[in-house]
């Protein structure tokens, strides 16, 4: 094992995780779901992670679907699948995407559909960046482990 | 006295959305649980061995082919869910005569005063708010403990009806004096009243009195 590069990668994990932190991507919750990770599950964050932008795309297309005709929305639909996507977001930790969650709610609730347009398509945004940078942090991981090291413990106060 | 070997706690959780099963079985898991995962109140009940009467929902037997193997030590549950909620399930496990001593437990991702009010008045014993933390399901293990040993006292308790016969015997200490002779008691009847009594110690030295000396005064005792 080449402990210095897997120094160097296990230094970058961090600062990396710790940036996703600091810009808000990710909030607390997603410390929590690490912690359920161990020896017997050691995939569970990559899987549940895989879980929830998989219904992501499936929320944002169907709620697409129900705002599509400007005469004819059907906001309960529209309000089910936010519901549901900020349920997920916020159990993953994925900050950003909840937040946007709690904007889409709002405007559903008062049925403003150009709103609930905007939110939708900065709820794709959202996800697909957060799907991005996670995707790059377990690639991270991946070489940590692959060069004979642990991942780093990392806990943000 | 036989005492019940360490098992697990087993849960049974209940949500209708596939994300969050995930997340409540690796959580139980991780508190050294048990886990059954249904995704509805109904398949719940079935697991329970309750059948729901088809004609008249509001009618629950038990069903006679459930065998009742499996104990459940606590149902949690999500509030909202279709068909059957959190509080129908609730509902139905406290109004049933075989399992209204299971604990429950409600999940919801909204917080909703009333909403909370009312699971806890119907009987549940915690209402979590989603997400759940492991530090929130270190709150089960005393409401699964009580179900635990009040089964465990409930059975001892049993024994000790129909095996003690002279029960004024673990009162006193000067008693031993007064201890009739080895072949009077059944041994049995000696040790299930040692393993019971709170003089444990005094009642152990007349256990180990050699059986085959007839001689009364050979009892020691010591107080």
């Amino acid at each position: 094992m080449n402990t210095i590069v897997v120094g160097q990668l296990q230094r970058q994990f961090q600062d990396y995780i710790v940036s996703l932190y600091q810009q808000g991507y990710l909030d607390n919750q997603f410390t929590e779901l690490r912690k359920l990770q161990d020896e017997g599950s050691p995939d569970f964050v990559a899987e549940v992670v895989s879980l929830f932008f998989d219904d992501c795309a499936k929320l944002i297309n169907d709620m697409s679907t129900s705002l599509e005709r400007p005469d004819h929305v059907d906001f309960k639909q529209v309000d089910s699948g936010v519901h549901q996507l900020k349920g997920s977001s916020s159990s993953v930790g994925a900050r950003r995407v909840k937040s946007v969650c709690i904007a889409f709610k709002e405007c559903c609730d008062v049925q403003n559909r150009e709103g609930c347009l905007r939110c939708l398509q900065q709820v794709d945004y959202e996800y697909k960046m957060l799907k991005t940078k996670l995707q790059d942090l377990f690639n991270l991981e991946q070489q940590i482990l692959q060069a004979g090291g642990t991942i780093p413990q990392v806990s943000m106060n | 006295m036989g005492m019940e070997t360490e098992s697990q706690f087993h849960v049974l959780a209940v949500d209708d959305s596939l994300f969050d099963r995930k997340m409540i079985e690796r959580l139980l898991q991780k508190s050294s649980c048990q886990v059954t995962t249904v995704d509805s109140g109904s398949k719940a009940l079935e697991f329970l061995g309750l059948r729901v009467d088809d004609e008249d929902p509001n009618v629950l037997s038990t069903s006679p082919h459930i065998h009742q193997e499996v104990e459940i030590n606590l149902i949690i549950t999500d509030y909202c869910m279709p068909g059957m909620t959190g509080y129908d399930l609730l509902k139905k496990v406290k109004e049933s005569a075989a399992f209204k001593s299971i604990p429950v437990v409600i999940m919801s991702s909204e917080n909703v005063p009333a909403r909370i009010s009312r699971c806890l008045e119907e009987g549940a014993e915690e209402f979590f708010l989603k997400p759940v933390k492991l530090a929130d399901l270190t709150k089960l293990k005393p409401h699964m403990m009580k179900t635990k040993l009040k089964k465990e006292s409930e059975k001892s308790a049993k024994e000790e009806e129909s095996e003690v016969s002279k029960p004024e015997i673990e009162e006193e200490e000067a008693v031993i004096e007064i201890l009739p002779l080895h072949q009077e008691l059944e041994s049995e009847q000696l040790e299930t009243i040692v393993s019971s009594s709170n003089k444990r110690k005094a009642m152990e030295e007349v256990i180990s009195t050699d059986r085959s000396r007839p001689k009364y005064n050979d009892i020691t005792t010591s107080v």
